[in-house]
């Protein structure tokens, strides 16, 4: 008997998605889409300014209106001793402020009332008597001795935060003093917001007699909002559920604890009736978290023949008025030390320092939460930096300094053990796909008629999957993650996983790895997600962690449920457990294939027939905590077209050699990729948000914060080579984040090579047609 | 993002359209497509206490060549002029703008009067009708006058309408044989407002530019009509030395101002880039024959 | 200010006293009820209220439901008849043309005016066609694909006698709300 791997829809199968079926036919449920009986509406009043005193707040006028019911200010929050909250990061931030205000569109009120047309009309009558201050926008002017104070309540009385370097100092100096070669570049990375196309909110249900808060929330953590809930406020945890309904793409901005949901819970609470509150587009981009706004100072030490010997980095982050960002509890800046990339250096020293300013706070994410897309932009700027001083094609200085395949596990400089990788084989397969060869050639004859044409590479190294409990915890949970199986007599089941899907397919890959594991059809296999009174404790989906942990528990768990079936395969065929053997999806007698037993005649008997030193039932739970993170890693190639009229800078292809090791489902992987893709590009080319000298956010809507259309996305052209992670109970590395940690350095590098030849070295994202002008202009290069 | 509240409106014909805006002067505001304005409205940077929706008007959907003229009715969708073979064919720069307003799905209700009228600098069809000489027609209940584009257009967000006066149609003289017209716009992505974007019309007698119209949007407080570069090609040759200085001269007419879309150096220098291409398309498109 | 609204949503009367600036996604999610029309900007960038009124695609947060009194609208929650996908459904499934699904009811309803329009559309016209729809999450590759496979399925259909009248459903007796 032999099953059809494709029938079961396994590993590596691209089976179409479960949860399409509701969304295809307009009957998701995300938060806007639920709607309790009685319930009412909360609207937020924000500030207009960045940095100032609160004199006061009179409410008369909105308490007025016919339909208000309340308005909550900070000094009933403070009454009740929930003014302030803890972030994730040791820090403390405001749910409101009881005096003074710190950063542009920060809550300061919420009008609760019996509509929602309503509470946004009370917002409007809400009156409140700021006295400006002067704000902090600048990081750099923050830390100057008499830069005003963003945080006065804290005992250290700096803007100045934490300080954190990872590497060996003295080694590295020594390599930059003896080095033959060095570059340096000053490189920023500017503050961008994931812009999922649904905002954030929630409806918050305080059951009055039991006792009970539930809260429907747009959160990719529910357990450790949870948590933190009861931390907070004191209610037992048992008394607090957290529903994340569907979400409409999340990316890391739904990770953090807003005020918004704080207050609306402490609006039900009070009123006992349910509420909703949901941003609007200018509030989410406005107040939510935003990602990167990091100053890095790179160098890159070398020998002449191209050899890279150290990288010394110095970094500036600007974390806002709070540091409220959604790292690991020992890791302020992420895995920022990454930054040495896919590359053999003998050290390494980098350091960041972290800075208040009056803006929104942060240091979240932008498909990528942990400081990856800042290492990996670095450093492959400048290897290509290095080629361009030396004088050296990018691709072969590449080739020259990878970590090569009989080097893996492979210890980096900065400490981090890479758990596998083919670096030069991923390059190789990137230049033949695009023909490498053929285009710098094509480069040098359009360079000689004045055209402008460039080529970019980005061979990076991602880390993910965090994380193994010696290290990695947050508010001191250690970041493992949970998967609890249970099959039912009639051979199907039920599969609960503490991570939670934003988009990315649980629903579907989580079930083909159960039934790849158990041999049970996936359309017999259910994954549920998201609520904390049935899922097993889970940290959440972030960071392309789900499938290195939760994905590891499912597997793991599916294997505990294997051992348990092998001994009801040995009852049922009458042979010893140790003489049966799992061939083909089934259980048979060693070397008897005519005498088998299904998963789904053992789930049976796993109820009805079980023999009697074992227990009933068929059913597992892991709590799976990785031994390493994983390392996924690619090799992109981008060519650019560059219009000496405008600036404007078209990409002509992308190709996109990703490796995540092996592949539950390569649909779902394909789409992934892409979307990464996009995001990469988006900040390369179009988004950015920046502050006038005030503070005004200057980016508070989509008219003005360009996200991509079809028209500006390129076609992408996606390939893969299979790396497993060795560690990893089925090989697997993850991929959400990837391609948007690999593409923008490809972007850019393909920018920088088409001016080279005018001498550029560098030019920040996001690359805007007029930075790329100014250039033309400055070497008579424009077309006139 | 909710709306003030407000009272609306939908008459049946022009007469209780001016009615109510004299009843309610000030408060009042026409609502044709409201691509424009109901993000305004739910943003609440407008808050009218009166909507009066232009939709039930009849005889503001004309789309018709007559009397030597182009008739677009105030109500004429953007879509319904993208489709229009008679503006493809002989309007071909107005179709390029209609074609490049905002997105496609929100030109299926933006109209071209709305996009006249609302006199944002930023929008597009105000520099390609400039260059068209076109005239629009303002009818209220003292009666009804034409006058230029050009005298139409006062300031940012501000116009010649008078007290109860609505905007109900364009009119875009007939272009002469051997004519072209043509609108390019900078935009770094759909649904941008332009970097800069320029419109150009040229008629051709004897290989000589006999007509040149050269419109400018979002370099200023309001669409701009390059004149002396107009002055400058007429009567010239449409060659490559002509055409650089021209769009030298339209780059000089701009008063562009440093924001998100750009420096102002670099809409300047934009409006001479994009004049030198807008003019040899309008040209090609002038001795292509049929194509104008 | 109220004003009473009637309309034809997915062949089906609803009518009611609303408010004049209730906005026409509100009027559908909230007062008809059919959630599968979702609001993303608020400012007519993104696309994700797309529905069609009278068969033309529209961003339902920028109409007041007063300017569509009496129009016939058409949203995600009309596609599938009697149990039959629309072949736009189709598309986005089989072609893996959605992630998080949030975008996805605005860019089906655009893409099934367009494909009226442009049967037979290259992948070109199709990124041009849904360029007023953003979403995050697929770069924008599959849905082209999803299009492309309800374009071929829509021709089919179209060259084979016989099929399934595709027409909106007949209207059900008047249900008034409030």
């Amino acid at each position: 008997m032999t099953t059809d791997a494709a029938a079961i829809g396994g590993m590596g199968h691209s089976v179409k998605r479960k949860e399409d079926a509701r969304f295809l036919r307009g009957k998701g449920r995300y938060i806007d889409d639920i709607k309790l009986p009685g319930m009412l509406y909360m609207d937020i009043v924000r500030s207009p300014y960045a940095h100032a005193n609160i004199k006061s707040i009179d409410a008369s006028k909105a308490l007025a209106l016919p339909g208000v019911l309340a308005v909550i200010t900070g000094k009933d929050l403070d009454a009740a001793g929930l003014a302030w909250m803890p972030t994730l990061m040791s820090d403390k931030q405001m749910v409101l402020p009881v005096d003074r205000v710190v950063y542009q569109a920060q809550e300061v009120a919420a009008v609760v009332a019996t509509e929602r047309y309503i509470a946004a009309d009370g917002v409007a009558l809400v009156e409140v008597d700021y006295e400006p201050l002067p704000p902090v926008i600048d990081p750099f002017k923050a830390l100057e001795p008499d830069a005003p104070l963003v945080r006065p309540d804290r005992e250290a009385q700096t803007n100045h935060i934490w300080h954190w370097e990872s590497g060996d100092k003295a080694r590295t100096d020594q390599l930059f003093n003896e080095a033959e070669v060095t570059v340096k570049e000053h490189i920023y990375l500017p503050r961008i917001h994931v812009s999922s196309i649904e905002t954030c909110g929630c409806v918050a249900s305080f059951d009055k007699v039991s006792g009970k808060l539930t809260v429907y929330m747009t959160t990719q953590a529910p357990h450790a909002i949870r948590t933190v809930y009861s931390l907070v406020t004191g209610i037992q945890e048992h008394k607090i559920r957290i529903v994340s309904p569907d979400i409409g793409g999340g990316f890391g901005g739904k990770v953090p604890v807003y005020p918004g949901y704080v207050i609306a819970s402490v609006a039900s609470i009070q009123t006992g009736l349910p509420v909703k509150w949901i941003e609007d587009r200018s509030e989410n981009l406005q107040a939510d978290s935003f990602a990167r706004d990091y100053h890095i100072t790179a160098e890159l030490a070398a020998k002449n023949d191209g050899t890279m010997q150290a990288l010394r980095v110095k970094t500036l982050a600007d974390h806002g008025a709070f540091d409220a960002a959604a790292n690991p509890s020992k890791f302020p800046a992420g895995l920022f030390s990454i930054i040495t990339g896919s590359y053999r250096l003998d050290a390494a020293h980098v350091e960041v320092d972290g800075v208040y300013t009056n803006k929104p706070s942060g240091g979240v994410a932008y498909r990528c939460s942990f400081r990856v897309t800042e290492a990996v932009h670095t450093i492959e700027r400048m290897v290509d930096t290095l080629a361009q001083k030396l004088q050296r094609d990018p691709a072969a200085v590449r080739m020259q300094n990878f970590i090569q395949p009989d080097a893996f596990p492979y210890k980096s400089a900065t400490g981090w053990e890479y758990d596998s990788g083919n670096y030069p084989a991923a390059l190789q397969k990137a230049m033949e796909k695009i023909d490498y060869a053929g285009l710098r050639r094509e480069q040098a004859e359009k360079r000689a008629r004045g055209e402008l044409m460039g080529i970019g590479i980005s061979t990076f190294t991602e880390i993910v999957g965090a994380g193994p409990s010696h290290t990695f915890d947050i508010l001191g949970i250690k970041m493992f993650d949970s998967c609890e199986i249970r099959v039912h007599p009639t051979g199907s089941a039920i599969v609960r996983i503490g991570v939670q899907t934003q988009g990315q397919g649980h629903e579907t890959t989580f079930a083909q790895i159960v039934a790849e594991e158990l041999g049970l059809p996936v359309e017999n296999i259910t994954v549920e997600h998201g609520d904390t009174d049935t899922a097993p404790y889970g940290l959440g989906t972030y960071a392309s962690r789900s499938t290195p942990t939760a994905g590891a528990a499912t597997a793991v768990a599916a294997r505990k449920i294997r051992d348990k079936a092998k001994k009801l395969a040995g009852h049922l065929l009458e042979v010893s457990p140790d003489d049966v053997e799992w061939v083909d999806y089934h259980f048979q007698v060693k070397g008897v294939p005519g005498r088998s037993v299904t998963m789904k005649d053992i789930a049976f008997a796993a109820y009805t027939n079980f023999p009697p030193d074992l227990e009933a039932g068929l059913e597992a739970v892991d709590y799976y905590d990785p031994p390493n993170l994983t390392f996924p890693f690619g090799a992109y190639i981008c060519v650019v077209d560059i219009d000496r009229g405008t600036g404007m800078v078209k990409i002509r292809r992308f190709v996109a050699v990703d490796d995540c090791g092996n592949i539950i489902n390569p649909m779902i992987v394909d789409g992934q990729i892409h979307g990464g893709l996009t995001m990469g590009m988006a900040p390369a080319l179009f988004e950015a948000i920046t502050y006038d000298e005030n503070g005004n956010m200057q980016q508070s809507n989509f008219m003005d914060y360009l996200l991509p259309t079809a028209m500006e996305t390129p076609v992408w052209e996606t390939d893969k080579t299979t790396t497993p992670s060795p560690h990893h109970p089925f090989g697997a590395k993850g991929v959400g984040e990837s391609a948007t940690v690999g593409a923008p350095p490809a972007i850019a590098n393909a920018v920088v090579d088409a001016l080279s030849h005018l001498g550029v070295t560098h030019l920040d994202i996001p690359i805007t047609p007029w930075k790329v002008y100014q250039i033309l202009q400055e070497h008579g290069a424009a077309e006139s | 993002m909710i709306p003030d509240d407000f009272t609306y409106a939908a008459p049946t014909n022009l007469p209780q359209v001016w009615d109510l805006l004299r009843q309610h002067e000030g408060d009042a505001k026409i609502l044709a497509g409201g691509q424009s304005h109901i993000p305004l409205m739910k943003l609440r940077l407008a808050s009218p206490a009166y909507l009066i929706d232009l939709r039930n008007v009849p005889g503001l959907t004309t789309l018709a060549e007559r009397d030597g003229s182009l008739i677009i009715g105030a109500m004429v969708t953007e879509t319904t002029l993208e489709r229009s073979p008679l503006v493809r064919q002989r309007y071909a720069g107005i179709y390029d703008a209609s074609a490049v307003v905002a997105d496609p799905i929100v030109r299926n209700f933006a109209t071209v009067g709305g996009n006249v009228a609302h006199a944002d600098p930023a929008n597009d069809h105000p520099a390609m009708l400039l260059a068209l000489r076109a005239n629009v027609t303002l009818q209220g209940s003292r009666g009804s006058r034409t006058m230029s584009l050009d005298d139409f257009m006062v300031d940012t967000f501000e116009t010649a309408l008078q007290g109860d006066e609505v905007l109900s149609e364009i009119r875009v003289p007939s272009p002469p044989p051997q004519s072209g017209s043509a609108y390019i716009k900078l935009e770094r992505k759909v649904g941008d407002y332009a970097i800069a974007a320029v419109g150009a019309a040229v008629t051709l007698e004897n290989g000589v530019c006999s007509r040149v119209g050269i419109g400018l949007t979002n370099v200023g407080p309001k669409a701009i009509r390059a004149t002396q570069a107009e002055t400058f090609l007429t009567g010239k040759q449409p060659d490559d030395a002509s055409i650089r200085e021209t769009a030298r001269l339209a780059a000089d007419a701009a008063q562009p101002t440093t924001d998100l879309h750009g420096p102002a150096d670099y809409k300047r220098a934009m409006v001479q880039t994009l004049t030198a291409r807008v003019l040899r398309l309008a040209v090609q498109r002038a001795t292509a024959g049929g194509g104008q | 200010m109220t004003q009473h609204v009637k309309l034809t949503i997915n062949g089906r009367p609803y009518e009611a006293d609303v408010p004049s600036r209730l906005l026409l996604v509100h009027f559908i999610r909230e007062v008809a009820g059919l959630t599968g029309t979702h609001i993303g900007c608020d400012t007519t960038s993104c696309g994700a209220c797309t529905v069609l009124v009278n068969g033309t695609p529209a961003k339902s947060c920028t109409l007041f439901a007063v300017q569509t009194d009496g129009a016939n609208i058409s949203t995600v929650e009309g596609l599938e008849q009697g149990g039959t996908l629309h072949p736009i459904q189709e598309g986005f499934y089989e072609e893996h043309g959605l992630q998080c699904g949030f975008c996805t009811p605005g860019m089906m309803m655009t893409s099934i005016a367009f494909l009226q329009e442009n049967p037979d559309p290259t992948d070109d016209e199709i990124r041009h066609a849904i360029s007023g729809n953003l979403c995050r999450c697929t770069g924008y590759m599959q849905i082209v694909k999803a299009v492309q496979y309800a374009a071929r399925k829509m021709r089919d259909e179209q060259a084979t006698p016989n099929t399934a009248d595709s027409s909106a459903a007949t209207a059900t007796e008047a249900e008034v709300i409030r």
